[in-house]
């Protein structure tokens, strides 16, 4: 299936018979017996290996790398700090493989406009689909982050697959209280493509990591066009879209800034934490035997015995924080063997409020939590974040219900 | 030696054309949005975006999208609720639409020739902001085919349309993502009458499927031309098919010419200076409005090309235009060329003193700019290169049309570095029963035979009928025994002639021009009746209603009793002219009936009425 299979090798001069046509090509790959060649016009086209004879064995040579950029002393330090996706990327015209790149080299190549903003140091933690991302990881970059601004950077920024990207925004504020701002940006359009997103969120990134902000935040398109970006508290932003631009959300409260494009001016709010307002202190601990429940009607109370032996677990519920009553009776003995429980809403937008309603006042009957207007994902990092830090259950409950790092609003405003 | 520029043997004509033409289908390429094209004034939307050039893997851009990057321009996008986020790069797109794949396969089987047995979509690196992504997708289908008249065909693609350039750099999202097959054929048309009538080949080919989209901006040809010792050159976007052999004249004209100056250049021992001379207070009083207000003016000055900048090298077109075209890149209006000057509200003494600044001699030509600094020195460079290049003869470029045929520079052609996989559209097999179960249908060359033989057309008509939209209706209308020469004239002549009066047939379906002739043919309206009953329906009016008033029923017994009163009447008239009173009385009598009865039933009736007073 894979090239490895295939007589050819990648670069590979090859004819290929197609009916009574004859082409030549440079051999890319082969999948499932279809050789796959691209023709000197630049087409891909796929041909049954059986009808592909080689013609010359091409001498592989390596690409140039490009050269080193230069960088202006005088300028703040940023390090960008990556986890994986392509905020920088280059094309293989021969194969059309897209590879990610990831020295400041590259990035600095890739978007030229960013040597203006700042002097840059690059460092790669890991390179995955955010999909894959783990509380573990989320660890790693705690500490990688922690060292940077130990050790000198005035401003953090994350490029980070967007999947999964508010949920690491989200426990990285718990993780590391910060004197800087420490920025997550990610591109809803491929790098490797013209209309890309990557090179005005980037931009406004670096912008906002050199800004007077002090606090983790998302950096990324307000709207459809290139005008401007938003920036969004990293515990209060969600992914509300699957591909547009503006995927990124605040909710609860409305975006703490913006960076316009192309002259990239940070407008902050006067809500936000500003540079140097805290002192850097890291606490990494999380316990990841937690879980986020989204529940449905008919949902099988069954499904919690999984969830025996976890200490802690936010359930997504309908309306003001609402389960079945069904439910409720299994969900009293994951709490009786010692887990925390908290209750946040599938609405998103509004406060959870379990004393309305008689199933509501049943789950807080049975010690469930109400978790105020926290975005349900925001909920599961903080209680992992909490659980990992407290082991006493009265402070645990009171550390859930009080704000921490602009999670929870004790007023609703929208 | 120059040769004569209409010698096209002698100068090695090698022309090839590409054809691009929309298909017909009900949804676009990758999404789901129908292939409709609207009127600006219906959008309900807008948005704004950048677009950049990505590199190649050595570092490199594209040499014709880094022109397109040295002015940053910022597009604007005009949707409607019938495009979606696909149009607006904003989701990723749906798998390669089959029906328009199954029209381009149908193509290239008429063609004789092979499918690609998987057919990969790619990404064509286009940022001149026609393609929200920055790229258009396109896919070769099949390769090598015939024309009848020896042509060769080299491939078949399939792509997407690219958005409508309303104005400078807006764009209208509507037609982005409508099929269109793309056929290039090898460079072996060796005339300009050749290009011309290959691309009508190719045309009626197209238009044989009855699955391609008509009017005009349907079909775009482009054409590469090059002849020995010239360029290669290729022509964007010629919209009339009549004016393709034109180009191609124009084109080998400009070459013809252009190696004439690069001959002329070199036996003068021309050259070009490289630093330019801030000329800007030179003009401070000039009576050029665009001088005298300039922030800048830069002058450069090219040894020994007086005379040759300005020497016309195509109808309206000189090599000043060319440099002009290369300095429009940067953003400046245009240029000045000592050449023209004095003219334009420039002085002679003004040109005498910008000669002075440039210690320019009667052989040397000076060459301004007017702009901001930075537009200035970027267009200059710009001017600079192109002189150099009159040294080397044709530069290898993208062009486009202008009015007539002549042509401007719009980018130096692409390289192959433009072309990558499109990642988000998973390849498509074409399967031998894919292949096999194509219905290839009649070609319009064969069905105008065929017509001209079972129905006993003329040509034109039977071209008409052919080519027409309708022809399929006039087909089902005759297997239904309505007789071919009503059906075509219900279905094409009497249209055509209801047209010339201002009257919009357009909009006539099919089956309400069918609906009038059922009516002839079981005999509740005369074919004389045709005209009037498709201008009410064509009207909006109801055919029972039009019936009722254009053409009232008459029984035969009503007939006879009017003919007989009208002969009566004009009994003196008919016993002079004897039988051959009836043609004159044939128009008394459809005035009366009008319409409702066939020409020949009151033919007969007076006939017969005629003879029974005569013999009375």
């Amino acid at each position: 299936m894979s090239t490895k299979d295939s007589m050819f090798l990648t670069g590979d001069l090859v004819r290929c018979t197609i009916g009574e046509a004859q082409a030549e090509g440079s051999f890319i790959t082969s999948r499932n017996g279809i050789a796959v060649v691209k023709l000197g016009s630049g087409y891909n086209i796929g041909v049954p290996d059986e009808d592909c004879s080689l013609v010359s064995r091409q001498e592989v040579t390596e690409p140039a790398e490009p050269a080193e950029a230069a960088q202006n002393e005088s300028l703040p330090l940023v390090t960008i700090v990556s986890t994986g996706g392509t905020i920088a990327s280059r094309i293989d015209y021969r194969t059309g493989a897209v590879t990610s790149q990831f020295r400041a080299t590259d990035i600095l190549h890739a978007i030229p406009g960013l040597s203006s903003i700042a002097r840059f140091r690059a460092i790669q933690l890991c390179n995955i689909l955010s999909e894959n991302m783990t509380p573990a990881i989320w660890q790693e970059l705690a500490r990688a982050i922690h060292d940077e601004i130990r050790s000198g950077a005035t401003g953090i920024i994350v490029t980070h697959g967007t999947d999964t990207m508010a949920y690491s925004a989200a426990a990285i504020s718990f993780m590391v209280q910060t004197p800087v701002p420490i920025v997550f940006v990610g591109s809803q359009r491929s790098a490797d493509r013209p209309s890309s997103d990557n090179l005005m969120n980037g931009l406004c990134a670096a912008k906002a990591a050199t800004s007077d902000l002090g606090e983790v935040v998302v950096v990324m398109h307000a709207g459809t066009s290139d005008d401007s970006c938003a920036i969004h508290r990293g515990t209060r932003v969600r992914k509300m879209h699957t591909s547009r631009r503006d995927a990124f959300q605040s909710h609860g409260i409305p975006p703490i800034g913006t960076v316009s494009y192309p002259d990239l001016t940070v407008k902050l709010s006067p809500e936000v934490v500003t540079r140097g307002s805290r002192d850097l202190v890291l606490a990494d601990n999380l316990e990841e035997r937690c879980a986020l429940i989204s529940y449905y009607p008919g949902m099988d109370p069954a499904i919690l015995s999984a969830y025996t032996g976890y200490k802690g677990i936010v359930l997504s519920g309908t309306g003001l924080g609402h389960v079945s009553s069904s439910f409720i009776r299994r969900l009293d003995d994951l709490i009786k063997d010692g887990a925390m429980v908290v209750m946040t809403s599938q609405c998103l937008n509004g406060r959870v409020c379990d004393r309305v309603y008689d199933t509501g006042r049943d789950l807080l009957s049975i010690g469930v939590i109400e978790g105020e207007d926290m975005l349900p994902e925001a909920a599961l990092v903080k209680l992992m974040w909490v659980l990992g830090n407290t082991s006493s259950p009265e402070q645990v409950r009171e550390m859930l219900i009080a704000n921490v790092v602009g999670e929870i609003d004790r007023r609703s405003l929208a | 030696m120059t040769r004569s520029p209409t010698d096209y043997e002698g100068l090695g004509l090698v022309a090839g054309i590409e054809i691009h033409q929309q298909l017909n289908t009900a949804t676009k390429l990758f999404c789901r949005c129908p292939t409709t094209i609207r009127e600006a004034e219906d959008s309900n939307g807008e948005f704004f975006r950048y677009l950049r050039a990505t590199r190649s893997e050595l570092g490199e851009l594209d040499r014709a999208a880094e022109e397109e990057m040295m002015q940053v321009r910022r597009f604007r996008y005009l949707q409607y609720e019938s495009t979606c986020l696909v149009e607006n790069d904003e989701e990723p797109p749906t798998p390669l639409n089959r029906e328009a794949l199954d029209i381009v396969l149908t193509i290239a089987k008429l063609t004789g020739m092979s499918p690609v047995p998987e057919i990969h979509t790619m990404r064509k690196l286009v940022i001149d902001g026609s393609n929200t992504s920055g790229f258009q997708r396109t896919a070769l289908v099949a390769m090598n085919g015939h024309l009848p008249s020896g042509g060769l065909i080299e491939t078949v693609c399939l792509e997407e349309e690219a958005a409508q350039r309303l104005e400078d750099a807006t764009f209208s999202l509507d037609r982005l993502g409508i099929p269109l097959i793309e056929i290039t054929t090898a460079p072996c048309l060796h005339t300009p009458e050749a290009v011309q009538e290959t691309a009508a080949l190719i045309g009626m080919y197209l238009r044989s499927t009855g699955r391609v989209k008509r009017g005009i901006g349907t079909i775009r040809q482009d054409v590469n031309v090059s002849i020995r010792d010239g360029g290669r050159v290729e022509i964007k976007g010629v919209q009339e098919l009549d004016l393709l052999a034109e180009v191609v004249r124009r084109e080998v004209r400009r070459q013809v010419e252009l190696l004439a100056i690069r001959d002329e250049l070199i036996a003068r021992g021309a050259s070009v200076e490289t630093e330019p001379v801030d000329v800007t207070s030179l003009f401070k009083e000039s009576g050029s409005k665009i001088l005298k207000k300039a922030k800048m003016i830069l002058a450069i000055r090219l040894n020994r090309f007086a005379g040759l900048v300005g020497r016309e090298i195509q109808p309206g077109r000189r090599l000043g235009s060319e440099m002009s075209d290369y300095a429009k890149k940067c953003g400046v209006g245009g240029l000045f060329h000592t050449d023209e000057l004095p003219a334009y509200g420039v002085t002679e003494e003004e040109v005498g003193a910008l000669k002075n600044a440039l210690s320019a001699g009667e052989d040397d030509c000076v060459i301004i700019v007017a702009d901001t600094p930075e537009k200035c020195r970027c267009a200059i460079k710009q001017i600079i290169r192109r002189a150099n290049l009159a040294f080397e003869g044709i530069p290898k470029e993208t062009r486009k049309m202008l009015e007539e045929g002549s042509t401007s520079y719009m980018r130096p052609l692409p390289g192959a570095a433009r072309m990558y996989p499109e990642t988000d559209v998973l390849p498509v097999r074409v399967t031998h029963e894919d292949w096999e179960g194509l219905k290839l249908p009649e070609l319009l060359s064969d069905r105008i035979e065929r017509f001209m033989k079972e129905y006993g057309f003329a040509r034109e008509v039977a071209r008409q009928i052919a080519y027409s939209e309708r022809s399929l209706a006039f087909e089902e209308a005759v297997a239904a025994r309505i007789k071919a020469s009503i059906a075509e004239r219900a279905f094409n002549s009497t249209l055509r002639e209801l047209s010339r009066e201002g009257i919009s047939v357009d909009t006539l379906r099919d089956d309400a021009i069918r609906s009038v002739l059922d009516v002839i043919q079981e005999g509740r309206a005369a074919k004389e009746a045709m005209p009037a009953l498709l201008t009410a329906l064509a009207e909006g009016k109801d055919l029972e209603a039009a019936l009722s008033t254009l053409a009232p029923a008459v029984s035969a017994t009503d007939l006879d009793g009017i003919v007989l009163r009208i002969v009566e009447e004009r009994i003196g008239f008919v016993k002079e002219r004897g039988a051959a009173a009836a043609g004159p009385l044939m128009g008394v009598v459809m005035k009366e009936v009008r319409g409702s009865v066939d020409g020949k039933a009151v033919s007969q009736a007076l006939q017969t009425a005629i003879a029974k007073v005569l013999n009375e």
